[in-house]
C-alpha cells in the first residue's frame, strides 16, 4: 500500500510539473483569443460555502435591480412568481407582485387571446413577444435569458485552482462573473485593441473583448428602501445573488441537507471500520 | 490489537453489529423518502389548484362546467322547480344522508341547503362532475330524478346531486368554494 | 472454485421446500456468504462491490426521473428544469444522477486499473476481463446518450460531434450518420431514439454485469499477490469478512459522492449545458464529460495523414482502437507473474501509464492548439506503446521478484515483516468456516 502511495506521488509530481510548464508558456500569448481578457475576482457571497444561505434583503433589493433594469431585455423565464416566497414576501405580498405583470391568457370562449393581470401560478413575462422580436430590438443577437445565467457562466479555473475548488466547495462562479461583468465597464481598452463599433469594452466578457449590452447601470438608478447604498457596486451584488436564487432555488435545502447526510454518512462510515476491525481481528490478511 | 479482548466481551461486539445494522437500516429508509416523495404533485401543480369562473352568462336553467384540477366542476343556476323538487325529498330517503360538501363540517346532513351555494344563493349548485361510483362523468338533466345519470354503470343522481339509485355510494362531493362577487366563482 | 459442492442445507421445513423447486437461497448462498473468497484482497477489491450499487443506484434515480422527463426538443430542457425547480426532491435525485454517472465512472476506471496492475487480465480470467470492457463500452454509450437528454448547448454539440465520427467511414459514413440521427442533423428523432437506448443500456448492463459476477465465480478473485488460491486457509468467507469489508468502501464511496452532490453538484458539469441547445451556434470550446476527455485527446491528436488514412478517419480509428485494445490485453501481456507487486518494471510503466491518462485528460480539456497538440500525440504514442510494445516486452525480458508460495505465506510474511501475529492467529479461520 505505502509503495502505491509513493508511486502515486510521483506520478503526481510528474503531471504537475507538465501541466505547471504549460501553465507558464499560456501566459506569454499576445493577441487576445482567449475570453475574458481578466479573472472575475472572488467575492464573499453569503450562499458560498457549506452552511451558505441567501441573504432574504439582498434578494429582494437584486429582485428591484432586474424588474427596473434588466428587466427592460431579459427575460426570466423559468422562474413563477409563486416562488418570489422564498425572498421573504409574504403570500399576499407575491400575489400584489404578480398582479403588476400583464399576461397574455386564453383563447377564452370567443377564442380570442385577452391580457389579465399575473397570478402567483404566472411565470415572469418575456419583454419580447418572440426571440425573433428580441433579436431585431438588439443589433442580431437576443439577450439571453437569465433563468439560469448565473450556473450558465463560470469562468474556467485552471490547474492547480481547480483542485483546490472542490475542498474550497466553489461554486461561485457564475455569480463572481455577473458581478465582473456589470461593474467591469468603465476600465481603458488596452492601446492598440481594436473595439468594433456599436460594442462596450469589457475585459470580464467571457466570448470577446466587447459586447452589445451597453453598460446597464449607474448610481442611484433603483431606489432601495433599506438604506443599502444605491452604487453600481452593490445594484450588481444584489442583482448576481437574486440571479443565483433564480438559477438555484434549492441551494439552501440542499446544503442543509448535505450537511446531514454527511455527518450521518461518517458516523456511519465509523461504525462500519469499527465492525469490520472486529469481524477482521481474528484473520490476518 | 485487541482482538482477543473482544472475542472475550460477546455483549460488545453485538451491541456493535445492531448499531452499525440499526444505522444501515435507517439510511436506507431515509434514501428511499425521496424517491415518494417525488410521486406528489409538484410546486407548479399544486400553484394551479385554485380558479375563478365568471357566472354572469348564466340564466336559470343552464349550466356551465369549469376544469379544476384536472376534473370538471358542474355549476348549474337551478331553477325554482328542481329547487323545490330537492326540497321535497326527505332525509331518510336518500342513500348517502351526508351532504358532501368541503365547505361545511363533515356530518352536514344531505338537505337541499346544505348541497347548494347557501341561504341566500340556494339557486347555485357547484360540485365536482365526477360520479362517486368509478369516476366517470354524469350526464346532465337526465335519470330517473331530472338530476344526473351516469351512464357507466347506471347512477342517477337528483336536482341537488344526491345519489338516489344505482351504484355510487355518494352524494357528488361539493369542493371548496366561495363567490367573489355576484357573478365570480373562486373554486379551491 | 464454485464448482465444489454446495454446502447449503435449508434449517426449516419452508426452506428445504423451496430448495427443492427452486434453489435461489442456495444459489444465493453460495455466492454471497459460503462462496471463497482470497484472504489478502485490499480496498481495491471493494469497486466491483461499488460498481454495482452504482448501477442500481443509477437506474433508481433514472427511472424516477424518467417519471418527469420529456423527450421533446422543445420541451426537454424545460422538463430538467421542472424537475430542479418544482418536483419534490427533484433537484437531489437529478444532481444525484447527474453526480452519479461521474461517480459511476470513478468507480469503473479504478476497477480497471486494479485489474491491470494486478493482472486479473491473465488466464483463466480473460473473458472475465472481456466482459467487464463490454460493461465499459455500454457505460460509454449509456454516459453519452444521457448527457444529451437535458438538450442543452454541450448535450447538442457533444452528440452532434461524436456521431459526427462514423462520417469519417470511406463510403457509408454519412449513411451511418443519418441512420444514428434520424435526419441531417442532431434534433427531436435523434433525442428521442437516445432517450429510448439510454433508458434500455443500464438493463442491458445489468446483464452483462451478472454474466461478469459468474464468470467471477468460476474463477474466483484474483488477489495482491496474484497466485493462485491453494488451500483453504488461504480464504475466507464472503460473508461476513468481504461483505464487512465491501460495505466500508461503499460507505466511504458514498461519502465522498454525497460531498459533490450536496456542495458542489456542477463541478463536474459544464456550464454551457445550462443554455438551451442552439442548433445555429456552436460554443467557443466543445468539450466532453471528463470521462471522455482522454479519448476526446487521442481524436484529436491524429492532426497528419497516415498513407491512405486522412487525419479525420485516422483520429477515430486511433480513439476506437484506444479502445478496442483492451480487449486484447489478456493476449498481450506475456508474463507469467500477474501480479505487479513482483514486477519491479511493470509497475513503473504502470504507473507511467496512469499519469499518462491524466494527462491525456487534462489535454482533452484544452484546446486543441499550440504545445497541446504535441503533447497529446505524445501521449497517445505512450498510450499504445503501453499495451501494444511494452506489455509484450516486458513479460519476456524482466526478471520478475521472488514470488511467495502461498497467499497464506504471503500474508504471514507481511505481518511477521511489521512485527505483528503470530503464526497461530492467521490460522484462526479455518474453525471460522
Amino acid at each position: 500500500m505505502k509503495k502505491i502511495l509513493v508511486s502515486l506521488a510521483a506520478a503526481g509530481l510528474v503531471i504537475a510539473g507538465a501541466f505547471g510548464a504549460v501553465a507558464q508558456e499560456e501566459g506569454g500569448e499576445a493577441a487576445p483569443t482567449h475570453f475574458p481578457l481578466k479573472a472575475p475576482r472572488e467575492m464573499s457571497w453569503s450562499f458560498a460555502g457549506p452552511f451558505g444561505t441567501y441573504d432574504r434583503a439582498q434578494l429582494q433589493r437584486g429582485l428591484k435591480v432586474y424588474k427596473e433594469v434588466c428587466a427592460a431585455c431579459h427575460s426570466l423565464e423559468m422562474v413563477a412568481f409563486r416562488t418570489l416566497e422564498d425572498l421573504g414576501y409574504s403570500g399576499a405580498q407575491t400575489a400584489a407582485f404578480a398582479a403588476e405583470y400583464t399576461i397574455q391568457d386564453g383563447p377564452n370562449d370567443d377564442g380570442d387571446m385577452f391580457d389579465r393581470p399575473g397570478k402567483p401560478s404566472d411565470y415572469f413575462p418575456s419583454p419580447y413577444p418572440n426571440v425573433q422580436a428580441a433579436a431585431a430590438s438588439n443589433g442580431g443577437a437576443p439577450p439571453p435569458d437569465l433563468s439560469l445565467i448565473a450556473k450558465a457562466r463560470g469562468i474556467e479555473r485552471g490547474f492547480p485552482q481547480f483542485i483546490f475548488d472542490i475542498f474550497t466547495q466553489y461554486a461561485e462562479s457564475g455569480p463572481d462573473y455577473i458581478h465582473a461583468l456589470l461593474t467591469g465597464y468603465n476600465e481603458e481598452p488596452p492601446a492598440g485593441l481594436e473595439i468594433p463599433e456599436g460594442t462596450y469594452y469589457n475585459p470580464y466578457f467571457n466570448a470577446g473583448v466587447s459586447l452589445k449590452m451597453p453598460p446597464p447601470l449607474s448610481d442611484g438608478q433603483v431606489t432601495y428602501d433599506d438604506g443599502s447604498p444605491e452604487t453600481v457596486e452593490q445594484y450588481s451584488q444584489d442583482v448576481s445573488a437574486f440571479l443565483m436564487w433564480a438559477a438555484e432555488p434549492h441551494l439552501e435545502a440542499r446544503k442543509k441537507t448535505g450537511f446531514r447526510v454527511v455527518i450521518f454518512l461518517l458516523l456511519f462510515a465509523g461504525l462500519m471500520y469499527l465492525t469490520k476491525r472486529k469481524v477482521w481481528a481474528d484473520v490476518a490478511h | 490489537m485487541s482482538a482477543t479482548e473482544d472475542t472475550h466481551d460477546p455483549n460488545r461486539r453485538d451491541f456493535l453489529y445492531i448499531a452499525t445494522g440499526m444505522a444501515g437500516v435507517v439510511g436506507a429508509a431515509s434514501v428511499a423518502w425521496p424517491f415518494i416523495d417525488q410521486m406528489r404533485p409538484d410546486a407548479s401543480t399544486l400553484a394551479l389548484s385554485t380558479i375563478e369562473v365568471d357566472i354572469s352568462s348564466l340564466e336559470p336553467g343552464m349550466s356551465l362546467t369549469a376544469k379544476w384540477r384536472g376534473k370538471p366542476v358542474f355549476i348549474r343556476n337551478r331553477t325554482q322547480a328542481e329547487i323545490d323538487a330537492a326540497k321535497a325529498v326527505k332525509l331518510e330517503e336518500l342513500k348517502d344522508p351526508l351532504a358532501r360538501n368541503a365547505n361545511l363540517a363533515s356530518d352536514a346532513p344531505a338537505t337541499d341547503e346544505e348541497r347548494s351555494a347557501g341561504k341566500e344563493r340556494e339557486n347555485w349548485l357547484v360540485m365536482i362532475g365526477v360520479c362517486t361510483h368509478l369516476g366517470c362523468i354524469p350526464l346532465g338533466q337526465q335519470g330517473d330524478f331530472g338530476g344526473w345519470f351516469c351512464p357507466c354503470h347506471g347512477s342517477h343522481y337528483d336536482t341537488a346531486g344526491r345519489i338516489r339509485k344505482g351504484p355510487a355510494p355518494e352524494n357528488m362531493a361539493v369542493p371548496v368554494f366561495e363567490f367573489i362577487s355576484d357573478t365570480k366563482i373562486r373554486i379551491g | 472454485m464454485s464448482e465444489g459442492h454446495s454446502t447449503y442445507t435449508p434449517k426449516t421445513g419452508l426452506g428445504r421446500w423451496v430448495d427443492a423447486r427452486m434453489p435461489l437461497p442456495r444459489l444465493v448462498y453460495d455466492s454471497f456468504i459460503a462462496y471463497p473468497v482470497p484472504r489478502n484482497l485490499n480496498y481495491a477489491w471493494t469497486f466491483g462491490g461499488i460498481l454495482s450499487i452504482m448501477l442500481v443506484a443509477q437506474i433508481l434515480t433514472g427511472i424516477v426521473l424518467a417519471m418527469h422527463y420529456i423527450s421533446d426538443t422543445t420541451l426537454a430542457f424545460g422538463s430538467v428544469e421542472k424537475i430542479m425547480r418544482d418536483v419534490n426532491s427533484g433537484w437531489l435525485l437529478r444532481y444525484l444522477h447527474a453526480n452519479g454517472a461521474s461517480f459511476f465512472f470513478i468507480a469503473v476506471y479504478i476497477h480497471i486499473f486494479r485489474g491491470l496492475y494486478y493482472g486479473s487480465y491473465k488466464a483463466p480470467r480473460e473473458l472475465l476481463w472481456i466482459l467487464g470492457c463490454i460493461i465499459y463500452l455500454l457505460m460509454m454509450a449509456t454516459g453519452f446518450m444521457g448527457y444529451v437528454l437535458p438538450w442543452g448547448q454541450m448535450s447538442f454539440w457533444g452528440a452532434t460531434v461524436i456521431t459526427g465520427f462514423f462520417t469519417a467511414i470511406p463510403l457509408v459514413g454519412d449513411w451511418i450518420q443519418q441512420l444514428l440521427l434520424g435526419g441531417f442533423a442532431v434534433d427531436n428523432p435523434t433525442l428521442n431514439r437516445f432517450f429510448a437506448l439510454h433508458y434500455l443500456l443500464p438493463f442491458m448492463i445489468a446483464g452483462v454485469v451478472v454474466l461478469h459476477i459468474w464468470a467471477l465465480h468460476v474463477t474466483g478473485q484474483n488477489n495482491p499477490t496474484g497466485i493462485d488460491v491453494k488451500s483453504k486457509t488461504d480464504t475466507v468467507a464472503f460473508t461476513p469478512y468481504a461483505t464487512v469489508k465491501d460495505a466500508l468502501g461503499m460507505v466511504v464511496f458514498l461519502l465522498v459522492y454525497a460531498y459533490f452532490v450536496f456542495y458542489i453538484p456542477n463541478y463536474l458539469g459544464h456550464p454551457d449545458n445550462y443554455v438551451l441547445a442552439d442548433p445555429l451556434k456552436t460554443p467557443a470550446h466543445i468539450v466532453p464529460e471528463w470521462y471522455f476527455l482522454p479519448f476526446y485527446a487521442i481524436l484529436r491528436a491524429i492532426t497528419f495523414n497516415i498513407g491512405p488514412i486522412d487525419s479525420k478517419l485516422g483520429g477515430v480509428l486511433a480513439m476506437f482502437g484506444a479502445i478496442a485494445v483492451l480487449f486484447f490485453v489478456p493476449w498481450l501481456d506475456t508474463s507469467k507473474v500477474r501480479s505487479a507487486v513482483y514486477r519491479p518494471w511493470f509497475r513503473l510503466f504502470f504507473w507511467l501509464f496512469v499519469a499518462d491518462c491524466i494527462l491525456l485528460g487534462w489535454l482533452g480539456s484544452r484546446p486543441a492548439e499550440g504545445a497541446y497538440v504535441l503533447m497529446a500525440q505524445m501521449g497517445t504514442l505512450f498510450y499504445f506503446a503501453f499495451f501494444l510494445v511494452i506489455m509484450p516486452v516486458l513479460g519476456l525480458v524482466e526478471t520478475p521478484r521472488r514470488l511467495p508460495n502461498s497467499i497464506t505465506e504471503a500474508v504471514l510474511e507481511k505481518n511477521g515483516g511489521a512485527g505483528g501475529q503470530p503464526a497461530g492467529v492467521a490460522a484462526a479461520p479455518q474453525s471460522k468456516g
